[in-house]
């Protein structure tokens, strides 16, 4: 396990670096990484002497290794826009999603292993075709739009939840009460949708798998009830559905960003948008790593738990 | 919307039955005909691809036109069967317009990702050995990002504009297509019939030709059908982050965006445009899901 561990560390180094370059390469991708800063007045002086302070004079792998430098210490840069570091601007924002996207994932978890469990049972029954067509949908619909939706249905017409925003205390100070909770329910059911829709399908498909195995027959034929037999199931299947929830989570830490728009919550998706919106590359590019190296992290933490509860899981 | 790794596809059964029985494509054709959910979402998204095109002769009014008095009306309102946007704007003709511009953003870039994740694809899983490496773990750099994620990375990073957004799906949809596409090559290229054709002297370039493009494509193309539906989604999402299409073009995405301070004045006008950009992309998925198991003679 320990040297399955290790080789799996030594793969993610690679990646972990490759996504460094992607990031760097952004401010870049941009045009001139002095556009967005320069007054488009500027004499040609100031402009060079801009360049030098930023460094943009040197090669391109000497500013990468001074970059990366940096951004391992913490130091992300900072804001074009306010001259606020990045990292404490994200540091603000990330329990901000980590509350919603941890919501939605354990939201679209429940319904999701209910609903394909069930599937996986009765297979070929209403509730399997139900749940199909709820997954098909699940992963069709624009979730930016159901926010929408849902915003229109319980917070215009019914007026049972607010619209938007995250409590009271506004971008800070969240509680578990039924002040923020109650804020909390739209975005959180909008963004479960896809991991359920998912969750469900991949339930439905190994539970599926798993009954159709001759062990499960030789349970049956011992005379075990149903119950007993949905145990084996379970634990048969809870490597994988475990695994499909813990990349649905990273899934969603970076893909939040449409939902957050949607309902004005203040999480990192909501920094990325303001950085979009006003060409502020640095903000841009620290939002971008640390969600993406959060979701290699995932990935990593994942495939370790995975292959310890199941060792036949471990990949070469 | 996820990228997950697609099942390895049943192709090589595929291949074979293209080789010996005749029949194959009859035989799917056959099974398309039987399945009523796919008939019917393919005349749907057929009817969706058809009136974008033909806009201009189906659309009653000049998706452009403002008009201050009416703006926001409801759906009915006489003139208008679908209401107006919030500048007064004819919104049916807007979603039918709205159709060309949103179908071209998401489509584009499935078509260049399949060509170029196709070609790459097929470079790692025929050459093997330092090549694969090489293109496949450049490949897994770019799953290390969820995929709205990276999307929204690199168009954020180039500006907004079509050709950026078109890009920058491109570069979303170029892995998991070329892991499809290596995976099948990988498995054809072992296989026991190309290894007689190399041995009768067939060259790389007519393996690849006769043998694996037959296999590859197939999966890849079924596998396109699906990413097409996420690539709709993906490509709305980024104009209604503002990062696609500018106003006053017409487009479901940016259409919606504009429309969201309109929720609390016309809420069923608002999200018209959603129910445009939710009913092709189910279409898409569900013509995915037909067509892989019609091709699929094992089911």
């Amino acid at each position: 396990m320990l040297s399955y561990i290790i080789r799996r560390l030594i793969y993610t180094v690679p990646i972990a670096l490759g996504v460094t370059v992607f990031v760097f390469a952004l401010i870049h991708l941009s045009g001139d990484p002095l556009g967005a800063i320069v007054a488009p007045d500027a004499d040609a002086a100031t402009v060079e002497k801009l360049r030098k302070d930023y460094g943009f004079d040197k090669p391109l792998p000497v500013q990468y290794g001074i970059w990366l430098g940096k951004a391992l210490q913490g130091d992300l840069g900072r804001s074009i826009v306010n001259s606020r570091p990045v990292l404490e601007s994200l540091l603000a924002a990330v329990p901000n999603t980590l509350i919603l996207a941890v919501s939605a994932t354990l939201l679209g978890f429940t319904v999701g292993c209910l609903l394909g469990g069930l599937a996986g049972y009765y297979q070929g029954g209403v509730v399997d075709k139900l749940t199909t067509g709820f997954g098909i949908a699940g992963v069709s619909i624009p979730h930016y739009w159901l926010g929408m939706v849902l915003v229109i249905i319980f917070g215009v017409e019914l007026r049972w939840l607010p619209a938007t925003g995250m409590g009271p205390g506004g971008s800070s100070g969240w509680e578990w009460d039924w002040a923020h909770v109650r804020h909390l329910i739209l975005p959180a059911v909008t963004l479960s949708v896809i991991p359920c829709g998912i969750i469900t399908r991949t339930v439905r498909a190994t539970v599926a798998e798993i009954l159709s195995q001759e062990f499960v027959q030789a349970l049956r034929a011992k005379g075990l009830l149903h119950g007993q037999v949905m145990r084996h199931v379970i634990r048969n299947a809870a490597p994988t559905v475990l695994a499909v929830m813990g990349l649905q989570l990273g899934y969603l830490l970076g893909g939040s960003i449409l939902v957050e728009t949607v309902f004005n919550w203040p999480g990192t998706g909501f920094v990325l948008n303001d950085a979009i919106f006003r060409r502020d590359i640095p903000m841009l590019q620290g939002t971008i790593l640390l969600l993406a190296l959060f979701f290699v992290f995932l990935n990593l933490i994942v495939d370790i738990v995975q292959t310890s509860i199941d060792p036949r899981m471990r990949r070469s | 919307m996820n990228l997950a790794t697609p099942a390895a596809p049943a192709t090589v059964d595929i291949a074979q039955s293209v080789a010996h029985s005749p029949g194959y494509w009859s035989t799917v054709a056959l099974r398309i005909r039987r399945d009523k959910t796919t008939l019917f979402f393919g005349a749907l998204l057929l009817a969706i691809v058809l009136i974008a095109i033909f806009a201009p002769l189906v659309a009653p009014a000049d998706p452009y036109k403002t008009n201050i008095i009416r703006r926001l009306k409801e759906i009915g309102y006489p003139g208008h069967p679908l209401g107006t946007d919030q500048t007064g704007r004819d919104m049916l003709s807007r979603l039918i317009f709205g159709g060309r511009l949103s179908l071209f953003m998401g489509v584009t870039p499935v078509l260049n990702a399949l060509v170029i994740g196709g070609l790459l694809g097929v470079l790692a899983g025929y050459i093997g050995g330092k090549v694969n490496m090489a293109i496949m773990r450049t490949m897994d750099i770019f799953y290390a990002f969820p995929s709205v994620l990276l999307a929204i990375a690199i168009s954020g990073a180039l500006g907004a504009g079509i050709g950026n957004a078109i890009l920058s799906l491109t570069i979303v949809f170029i892995p998991p297509i070329a892991r499809v596409a290596e995976s099948v090559t990988t498995q054809v290229r072992s296989l026991d019939y190309v290894e007689a054709a190399r041995a009768s002297g067939a060259s790389s370039f007519r393996i690849v030709r006769v043998h694996v493009l037959a296999n590859v494509l197939g999966a890849v193309f079924v596998y396109a059908t699906s990413l097409i539906s996420v690539s709709i989604i993906l490509a709305s999402g980024l104009s209604f982050l503002g990062l696609g299409t500018k106003p006053p073009e017409p487009e479901w995405g940016l259409m919606l965006n504009e429309l969201r301070q309109a929720i609390y004045v016309n809420p069923y006008v608002a999200a018209l445009p959603g129910v445009m950009i939710f009913m092709t992309s189910l279409s898409f998925n569900l013509l995915s899901d037909g067509l892989r198991s019609a091709m699929d003679l094992k089911s």
